[in-house]
C-alpha cells in the first residue's frame, strides 16, 4: 500500500510539476487581457486560443496579431482567453460561453479543437456571431463563419525553396499532430519538393498522433524531433507544429555538425519573432499563414455592417498564405519561386491537399 | 463507542479510533491549505492579487450552471479514482488507466456508430464494449506481471504509449472514423447511434449527467465488494503481504490478474460520461488525463469511495473554475494545475508525517499501559 502511494506520488508530482513548468514558461510572455476600449467603441471582441495561446510565436500570435490590429484601427474591446492542455469539450463551451455571458459579440474561436464547441454554442445564441478559424462542418449554424486556409499552397512553395537549399538531397518536415490539418502542410510540401527534383527524399515526422495535441506545445519533442533528422543529413526542415516549432529551429541553428541547415518556419514569421530572431540567419523562410488578415476582416466585417459569412478560404491567391522574405535568404531564387506561385494561382498545378497514403 | 472484551471486536474498535480519525482528516486538509499558500505565494510574485483570483474561482464555483459542470466532472473522475484505487488496495499500481480508456472509449465509439438496437441493448453493449477493451488491455500488463514478473508500472506506462498509438493508427478516415469532406480538419468515429444517448437529470444550471448516479452505484459496489467478499478480503490480504497471502492460501497470481482486469475494466468506463451524454463521437477533441486525474484523486482520497468522491469534487471544482481566471482578470489559468500538483505532493508528505505521529502516540500509549501496568503490579506486590 504505501509502496504504491509512494510511486504513485513521485510519478504524479513529477508529471504535473513539468506539465505546470512547461504551462508557466509559456505564459511568460502573455501580458494582454481585458482592456478598455478606445474612442467609444460598443464591439466587444472575444477571442479564444487554441493550447499554446499568445506566446507561441506561431499559430496563436499570428491571430492575436489580426486581434491586436483591430484593438488599434478599429478601436474594439477585446478579451482572450487560450485553452489548457487535457480540457473537455465542456470547458471549451464554458470558456466560449462566458465570453457570450459578458456581452462579447462576436467570438472568434482559433483552431479546430473548438469545432463541436462553438457549435453547440452558436445554436444556444443565434444573435451572437461566431468565427472559426481553420475548420468548418456541413453542420454549423449560420452565425458560424469558417475561416480557413490554403495551407497546401503555402507549403508548396516551401517545398520548393527546400529543394533549392538542400546539399545533400534529404528534407525534413515535421508536423506537430498528425491531423488532417497538418497533412495539408505535409502534402504541398512534398509536391513542392517533388516539383524541383523527384529524387529528393522527404523525411517526415509526426510529433504526436489525435487526440494527444501536446505536439502543438512542446519544443523538447520539436527539438528532439529536428535533431533526429539533422543527424540523419536532412539539411532543410519544415516544421508546421505550434510552439514546438520553436525547439526544432533551435536544433537547427545550434547544430554544430552541420552549420549549413536551414529551418523553415510556420504561421508566422518566425525569423522576425521576438523570442527566435537571434536564430533568424538559420530560418530560411516562414510559411506564413496569415490568420491575422482573416481576423482582422472578420472584425472589420462586421464594424463595417456586412459580416463575412459562410466558409471564406484564404489561398494563395488572396495573399491568404505566403512565404516570408525576412533575412532575404530566398531572394536568389525569387525566379523560381514567383514561377511557382503564378503556376499555382493560374490554376496550371493543383496542389494535393493530402499525402500520397503510406 | 462502548469497549468489548472481544478480542476481534476490539481490533475493530482500535481501527475506529477517532484520533487517528481526526489524524487523517488532517492530512488532505493540510495538503490543500498548503497548496492554497503555495499558488497565493506564485501568484503574489508575478505581481496578481491571489484574493482576487480566488474569489473569481469562488463565485463563478456557487453558481448553479458551474455547480453542474463540477458535478458532471467530478462524475468522471470519480470513475477514474476507482479503476485506480481498486489496484491500489491490493498493491497494483495501474497508471495504464490512460491508456485503457482511451482504447475503450474509441472502441465503445466505434460500436456504438456501427450498431443501432434499442436504448437498453445499446448502452450495456457499449459499456460492455468499453469495459471489455479496458480489460483486456489492462490484461497485457497482468499476465506480464504474473509470467515474466514484468513491474505493473512500467508496463502499464509502456501500454499507454502504445493505446495512444493505437488509436492513432485507428483514429484514421477509413478506419473507424469515416471519411471527411474537404473543408474539415476535425476528425471523429461516426456519431453514435440516439439509442445510446444516456438520461440526463434536468436541473437549474443545465443538464446533470445520469452517470452520477453510476458512480454512486459504483462506489458503493467497490466498498461492499472489497469489504463484505471473499474476493475482497483476499485482494486487501494480498495488498498487505503477498507471502503470507500466499500462505494462507490466496492464490495470489490469480489475484494480480484479476484486479489488473478489473481495474482496466473499470477504466474503460472513465470515457463513457461524456461519449454518452455529451460528445457522442471519439475524435480529436476527447478529453485526455483522465486517467492520472484518477490517481490524483484516489491517493487524495485515500483509496476509499467517500474520499475520492471529496477528491474528485475538489479537482472538478478547481478545473471548471480555472476557465474563469483569464476571462475574469489577469490570472493564468495554469495555477490551477500548480495547486493540484502543490496538493498531492502535500497529501502524500502530510500522510507519512501524520503515520509517523500515528506511530509515536501509539508507543506513547502503549509504554503508559505497560507503565500503568507495572505500578499495578508493584502496588499488588506491596499490599501482598
Amino acid at each position: 500500500m504505501r509502496r504504491s502511494v509512494k510511486l504513485a506520488a513521485v510519478v504524479l508530482s513529477g508529471s504535473l510539476g513539468i506539465a505546470s513548468l512547461a504551462a508557466c514558461g509559456a505564459k511568460s510572455t502573455d501580458n494582454t487581457t481585458t482592456s478598455a476600449g478606445a474612442s467609444g467603441s460598443s464591439l466587444k471582441v472575444g477571442m479564444a486560443y487554441d493550447i499554446g495561446g499568445r506566446g507561441d510565436q506561431s499559430f496563436n500570435d499570428s491571430a492575436a496579431r489580426g486581434l491586436d490590429k483591430a484593438k488599434t484601427s478599429l478601436g474594439v474591446q477585446v478579451n482572450e482567453a487560450e485553452a489548457k492542455q487535457g480540457e473537455s469539450d465542456a470547458d471549451k463551451e464554458a470558456r466560449l460561453n462566458s465570453l457570450v455571458t459578458a456581452g462579447f459579440n462576436p467570438v472568434i474561436a482559433v483552431g479546430f479543437v473548438y469545432q463541436s464547441a462553438v457549435e453547440k454554442v452558436a445554436k444556444a445564441n443565434p444573435n451572437v456571431k461566431f468565427a472559426i478559424i481553420d475548420s468548418a462542418s456541413d453542420t454549423q449554424p449560420s452565425n458560424v463563419t469558417s475561416l480557413t486556409f490554403s495551407e497546401q499552397e503555402g507549403s508548396f512553395l516551401a517545398g520548393v525553396a527546400a529543394a533549392s537549399k538542400t546539399k545533400y538531397k534529404q528534407v525534413g518536415f515535421i508536423g506537430g499532430v498528425q491531423t488532417e490539418l497538418i497533412k495539408k502542410f505535409e502534402a504541398g510540401y512534398r509536391a513542392g519538393v517533388q516539383s524541383v527534383d523527384p529524387s529528393i527524399k522527404v523525411d517526415v515526422k509526426y510529433l504526436t498522433t489525435p487526440p494527444d495535441f501536446t505536439g502543438f506545445a512542446d519544443p523538447a519533442k520539436g527539438k528532439s524531433a529536428a535533431q533526429g533528422m539533422l543527424d540523419n543529413k536532412d539539411d532543410v526542415i519544415y516544421t508546421a507544429a505550434g510552439s514546438s516549432g520553436s525547439g526544432a529551429i533551435e536544433a537547427v541553428a545550434t547544430d554544430t555538425a552541420n552549420k549549413n541547415a536551414w529551418a523553415i518556419g510556420v504561421d508566422s514569421d518566425q525569423a522576425s519573432q521576438p523570442a527566435l530572431s537571434k536564430y533568424k540567419d538559420h530560418i530560411l523562410t516562414s510559411m506564413v499563414k496569415n490568420v491575422d488578415t482573416a481576423v482582422y476582416t472578420f472584425i472589420n466585417s462586421i464594424k463595417t455592417g456586412s459580416p463575412l459569412t459562410g466558409v471564406k478560404n484564404f489561398d494563395l491567391k488572396q495573399g491568404g498564405v505566403s512565404l516570408a522574405t525576412t533575412g532575404g535568404h530566398i531572394d536568389d531564387i525569387k525566379a523560381k519561386l514567383d514561377e511557382a506561385t503564378s503556376k499555382i494561382t493560374s490554376g496550371a498545378t493543383v496542389v494535393p491537399t493530402a499525402p500520397p497514403a503510406g | 463507542m462502548t469497549t468489548s472484551t472481544e478480542p476481534a471486536q476490539r481490533g475493530r474498535l482500535q481501527r475506529i479510533d477517532w484520533e487517528k480519525v481526526g489524524l487523517s482528516l488532517a492530512a488532505p486538509v493540510l495538503a490543500v491549505v498548503i497548496s492554497v499558500v503555495i499558488s497565493s505565494i506564485v501568484l503574489a510574485v508575478s505581481g496578481r492579487d491571489p484574493f482576487q483570483a480566488f474569489n473569481i474561482m469562488g463565485t463563478y464555483g456557487s453558481a448553479s450552471d458551474a455547480q453542474v459542470a463540477t458535478l458532471n466532472k467530478a462524475t468522471t473522475y470519480f470513475i477514474s479514482g476507482i479503476a485506480v484505487a481498486f489496484g491500489f488496495r491490493m498493491n497494483l499500481f495501474n497508471i495504464g488507466t490512460e491508456g485503457q480508456y482511451r482504447l475503450g472509449a474509441l472502441f465503445a465509439a466505434y460500436v456504438g456508430g456501427a450498431v443501432n438496437l434499442p436504448s437498453f441493448l445499446e448502452i450495456p453493449l457499449v459499456l460492455l464494449t468499453a469495459m471489455l477493451v479496458g480489460g483486456l488491455w489492462a490484461s497485457i500488463a497482468g499476465v506480464l506481471k504474473v509470467k515474466r514478473g514484468v513491474s505493473e508500472v512500467i508496463a502499464t506506462i509502456m501500454l499507454n504509449a502504445i493505446a495512444t498509438s493505437v488509436v492513432g493508427l485507428l483514429l484514421i478516415p477509413g478506419r473507424f472514423a469515416p471519411t471527411v469532406s474537404g473543408t474539415s480538419n476535425s476528425i471523429q468515429t461516426k456519431d453514435m447511434a440516439a439509442s445510446s444517448d444516456f438520461f440526463t437529470i434536468t436541473t437549474q444550471g443545465g443538464e446533470l449527467y445520469g452517470f452520477v448516479i453510476v458512480a454512486v452505484v459504483l462506489g458503493i459496489a467497490f466498498q461492499l465488494v472489497l469489504n463484505r467478499t471473499r474476493f475482497g478480503f483476499d485482494l486487501r490480504a494480498t495488498g498487505r503481504s503477498e507471502a503470507a497471502a500466499q500462505a494462507s492460501g490466496v492464490n495470489v497470481k490469480r489475484m494480480v490478474l484479476t484486479s489488473m482486469v478489473v481495474s482496466g475494466a473499470l477504466a474503460g468506463l472513465i470515457g463513457m460520461p461524456d461519449l454518452l451524454t455529451t460528445t457522442h463521437h471519439f475524435g480529436q477533441t476527447f478529453q485526455l488525463n483522465l486517467g492520472f486525474i484518477g490517481i490524483a484523486v484516489a491517493l487524495l482520497g485515500r483509496n476509499t469511495p467517500v474520499g475520492i468522491a471529496i477528491a474528485s469534487l475538489l479537482y472538478a471544482f478547481l478545473d471548471v473554475t480555472a476557465v474563469q481566471l483569464p476571462l475574469k482578470g489577469d490570472f493564468p489559468q495554469e495555477i490551477v494545475q500548480v495547486m493540484q500538483g502543490t496538493i498531492v505532493i502535500c497529501v502524500v508528505v502530510a500522510y507519512e508525517l501524520v503515520r509517523r505521529y500515528g506511530l509515536k502516540r501509539q508507543q506513547q500509549k502503549v509504554g503508559a499501559q505497560l507503565a500503568a501496568q507495572a505500578a499495578a503490579a508493584a502496588k499488588k506486590e506491596v499490599a501482598a
